[in-house]
């Protein structure tokens, strides 16, 4: 078959990297060989335009036991326990089709944490969509919920937490991020890799078939109105199958008859084999023709291009085959050899003996091309960090935008969409979800484990490197908030298209800022995913690097709560208040803007306040404790009332607003950073505020707990005063209302 | 006592029951794999939640054929104590070992929040210890718990006390908004014409330490055991 320069584009290759192929070999590809380069420096499998970037994170610290570079990072939890956790995206097909493809997503980063060894734990998910106003959006959304429930909740992994972004920019490109973690032994962590000539190569799970050939690839590419057309190229699951896979492989790890094993995730067996042979240093031969298959007269370009769900390839000890093959048989799984080990660093596969592919690892791996991309200040940036409010004319009464904002999805309760997630299962589940950190006890140990995935868009469009510091800082101030001490973090970096050099300006500046924050903050990043081109019609959604962050919590009977404990209590506010509408909800919901620039952030004060925050929910001393977020104080001192009854009582100092008129939105719908409403017992409160002194933490005793009305005034005036009942009946229905509305036009 | 919690592949509360009565309750138990022949002496038997066999046909349809039912419905039939939770429930429907049927929530959705569930009868051996007057705080987590029974069979149900337990408010009515499957009558669950055999949607194994938000579920397994201790229940063997 001759290669045509059409033939190459359509695998998504340029002419130099055409031409690189034909140097790591020596010759002309063939059609089987050019498919598998085409996944493998596709750049969702070989991170070409990140790559360079990435290197630039922090990874390594006292508690990392694996970083960058394995199926998922892994630290140190003391017992001898490590957590073993990733988060991935799978934005692309969950657009094409929702339910398989959010499903999916969490099948495929599931198998990345038990391929470690560890048994999965705890799920949560880090979401964006557009407009509800938009059937299609309510659709996608839905499916999407639904497809998570339909693969987590059947596995049997609970769901914990998460966080749900809306944004127009995201109508035709959701994303859907899903973050795992599973624990296991430190010293029984499994690696990924081929070694030890002549060791068999086994292939179990699902059959092969044609769907999602091309995945990774589709991945790789800008959407358009053809799009639809790429509905084969989604995979479905088949969490039965998974469960199956799960119970199986960690049975066999038990033993110590296994070498390595990964998972068939993006671009299947090709990266499975290659990476695994990469790693280990030496080379993988397989035969094709042995590959269970569920279609027909499948290629070996396909079979080895197949993204079916539920496979994984395993390297096993020479001699021991019987005792891993007994384990699977008692699954009613199959593992069957298709290859084995070999020594010259080469992936050869073979087609009934006859070779189709024969290609060094190391070409397909490190060898991949990587870019540094060239970059470029966008053009709206200047504009729109320019925000003038006095332009805005008189704000709207604070009630009214108190109700405007509680009713806002971003901010409204999530129940709707929790309630369809199992997060109950494997009786862990210390903190019911609803917002901030999911926590996690580890049983046989008095630990817990607090986690939280967050990401402002809207703070990152506006300022890349300090919007991606926020997304670290506020991720960890979650789990800080739960009493987790920050140890590590997971990234997902959502962006638009690489080759537009406004877009890879928006990346680099956000690496760099979530580098400085991660070294601040002391978490280590070890793992994690970049999900580039996401656009629709040329339009980049907004640049979303979503961050997890996992803290542990040395006391499980000592977890932070969110909600204010007991009436009589005192409300103490932790971090300084500024004239900070940048970037805000107030802005998007109220006046439909995207402006400004987004509130500033000290990072050594954020430390000092995480630490002061760890400290005194370890001591007793803080009761309960929630962090300023989206919808400023007056949101957080209200979802500090919500699933209790109980209101407060609090005054306020005004902060000084650029606009006279904005002084008390600002006051009460700013977003400024560092800032949590805690609670403590009355005793307590000379013990916070010492401790806060000692910690360089603005500290404001603010009111006290108890009735039932949300009272906030500022400097003594009235500012607001809800009924905690009305105001929690608007949130906690908000959300609801948009489906129920589906539901009464179908 | 010993209790015996069968696994079926695609089971994922196989694990939360033997840790609710092995290391909460500090009682006896063993997880008995679907392939096995045999229930090991225990005194009581738990059908887990979960998935088995990957709910394909139907909830609970494939489980039914698994070897180890066999042993189940001989202990029944003895006198045994065997209780389904959620897919356990929907193996034993499926089995044949209680009446009814279920079918997909109202809404259409999976459905996880902790409800309340009012216990009506206490002549079995898993509510024995239970209280009547005070609902149980309990969470659901199902798609398909929405009872359902032929209209005469309903009746029966209902006539011969077989009804054990019921969705119902904080205040103890069992009014529609307490129902969150739309099950028939806010039926929870059931016992067999003998009473030794229990079905019901919630999981009283996820609300055995108020850690995690409830231990309101722990007087379920109990009772199995002052149950076994009494004497009542005890399989002919």
């Amino acid at each position: 078959m001759t290669m045509t320069s059409e033939l190459v584009a359509q695998h998504g290759l340029t002419a130099d990297e055409y031409q690189r192929i034909v140097e790591a070999l020596g010759r002309e590809p063939t059609l089987t060989e050019l498919g598998i380069f085409s996944v493998m420096w596709s750049e969702h499998c070989s991170y070409k335009s990140s790559r360079v970037h990435l290197k630039t994170l922090p990874t390594t610290g006292t508690r990392v036991l694996q970083g960058p570079g394995e199926n998922a990072g892994a630290v140190d939890i003391g017992d001898g326990l490590a957590a073993v956790f990733k988060i991935e995206s799978h934005n692309h097909p969950s657009f094409i089709e929702p339910y398989q493809g959010a499903a999916t997503g969490v099948g495929g980063i599931i198998r990345d944490i038990f391929t470690m060894g560890a048994r999965p734990i705890a799920l949560l998910n880090s979401l964006r969509f557009g407009s509800l106003e938009e059937p299609l959006v309510r659709r996608t959304m839905g499916g999407v919920v639904a497809g998570i429930a339909g693969y987590g909740n059947s596995i049997g992994i609970p769901t914990v937490g998460g966080e749900i972004g809306f944004d127009e920019s995201y109508t035709g490109n959701p994303l859907v991020n899903v973050f795992c973690l599973g624990t296991s032994k430190a010293s029984e962590i499994i690696k990924a890799v081929a070694s030890g000539a002549g060791n068999p190569v086994y292939y179990v799970g699902a059959k092969t078939g044609r769907d999602g050939i091309h995945g990774a690839t589709m991945a790789s590419a800008e959407f358009d109105d053809k799009s639809a057309e790429k509905r084969p190229a989604v995979q479905v699951g088949d969490p039965f199958m998974e469960k199956l896979l799960l119970e199986a492989c960690l049975e066999v790890m038990r033993t110590d008859a296994l070498v390595g094993i990964q998972d068939m995730g993006a671009a299947g067996l090709t990266s499975s084999s290659c990476e695994m042979a990469s790693r280990g240093g030496a080379g993988v031969e397989i035969d094709v023709s042995f590959v269970p298959q569920r279609e027909s007269g499948m290629t070996p370009y396909e079979i080895m291009l197949s993204e079916s769900q539920e496979r994984m390839l395993l390297v096993a000890k020479r001699g021991r085959e019987a005792e891993v093959e007994r384990i699977f048989e008692k699954w009613d799984l199959h593992a069957v050899r298709i290859g084995e080990v070999t020594t010259d660093g080469r992936l050869r596969v073979r087609n009934r003996g006859e070779v189709v592919a024969d290609i060094p690892s190391k070409a397909l791996t490190d060898d991949a091309p990587r870019y540094s991309r060239p970059t470029a200040e966008p053009a709206y940036l200047k504009d729109a960090q320019q925000l003038d409010l006095a332009s805005l004319g008189r704000p709207p009464a604070t009630r009214a935008v108190f109700r405007q904002l509680l009713a806002a999805p971003e901010i409204a309760s999530k129940r709707w969409v929790y309630r369809q997630y199992d997060h109950m299962v494997r009786t862990n589940t210390l903190v019911l979800p609803g917002m901030g950190a999911g926590v996690v006890r580890i049983k046989d140990t008095s630990r817990a484990l607090a986690l939280s995935v967050d990401c402002n868009g809207r703070f990152v469009y506006l300022d890349p490197f300090l919007g991606a510091q926020h997304a670290v800082a506020e991720a960890a101030r979650n789990v800080a908030c739960a009493g987790g001490q920050p140890i590590g973090a997971t990234n997902c970096l959502n962006f638009g298209n690489p080759e537009k050099p406004d877009v890879m300006w928006q990346f680099v500046r956000a690496v760099e800022g979530m580098g400085v924050a991660c070294r601040a903050l002391d978490v280590p990043i070890t793992g994690g995913n970049v999900s580039l081109y996401n656009e629709t019609d040329g339009r980049p959604v907004l640049p979303t690097p979503v961050v997890g962050v996992v803290g542990l919590i040395e006391d499980a009977r000592n977890v932070g709560r969110r909600t204010f404990q007991a009436g009589g209590d005192v409300v103490v506010l932790l971090g300084e208040s500024r004239a900070e509408l940048g970037g805000s909800e107030y802005l998007k919901i109220v006046h439909g803007l995207v402006r400004g620039v987004p509130p500033a952030l000290d990072l050594t004060r954020e430390a000092a306040l995480q630490r002061l925050l760890v400290d005194g929910i370890a001591a007793g001393v803080i009761r309960s404790a929630h962090d300023c977020a989206e919808g400023g104080f007056a949101i957080t001192l209200s979802e500090c009332c919500f699933d209790t009854g109980l209101g407060a009582t609090v005054d306020i100092a005004a902060v000084a607003a650029p606009a006279v008129s904005f002084g008390d939105v600002a006051t009460l719908f700013g977003e400024s950073a560092s800032r949590v409403v805690v609670s403590v017992a009355p005793a307590a409160v000379s013990d916070l505020l010492a401790r806060a002194a000692a910690a360089g933490v603005p500290a404001a005793q603010i009111g006290t707990v108890g009735g039932n009305r949300i009272r906030i005034t500022i400097d003594g005036r009235v500012a607001l005063d809800e009924s905690v009942a009305d105001a929690e009946a608007i949130w906690s229905g908000a959300l609801e209302r948009y489906f129920e509305r589906t539901r009464a036009i179908a | 006592m010993k209790f015996a919690v069968v696994v079926f592949p695609g089971s994922n509360c196989d694990h939360d029951a033997h840790y609710a009565t092995e290391h909460v309750l500090g009682q006896q138990a063993e997880l008995i794999w679907h392939k096995d022949t045999s229930l090991r002496g225990a005194d009581a038997v738990i059908l887990p939640g979960g998935f088995a066999h990957g709910d394909y046909l139907r909830t609970g349809a494939i489980a039914r054929f698994s070897p180890i039912m066999q042993e189940v419905k001989r202990f029944a039939d003895a006198g045994g104590p065997v209780l389904g939770i959620c897919n356990g429930f929907q193996v034993l429907l499926e089995a044949g070992m209680l009446p009814g049927a279920m079918l997909r929530n109202a809404n259409l959705h999976f459905h996880c929040e902790h409800v309340y569930v009012k216990v009506e009868q206490t002549d079995t051996p898993f509510t024995r210890a239970c209280s009547t007057v005070r609902p149980l705080r309990i969470p659901v987590a199902h798609g398909e718990g929405n009872y359902y029974a032929e209209p005469d069979a309903l009746e029966r149900i209902e006539k011969n006390r077989q009804v054990i337990f019921r969705y119902v408010d904080a205040a103890g009515q069992a009014t529609p908004a307490a129902n969150p499957n739309g099950s028939l009558n806010n039926i929870a669950g059931i016992c067999n014409d003998g009473r030794n055999v229990i079905g019901l949607m919630p999981h009283p194994e996820r609300a055995c330490e108020l850690a995690v938000g409830s231990a309101d579920g722990l007087v379920l397994f109990e009772s199995a055991v002052k149950a076994v201790s009494e004497g009542a229940f005890a399989i002919s063997r």
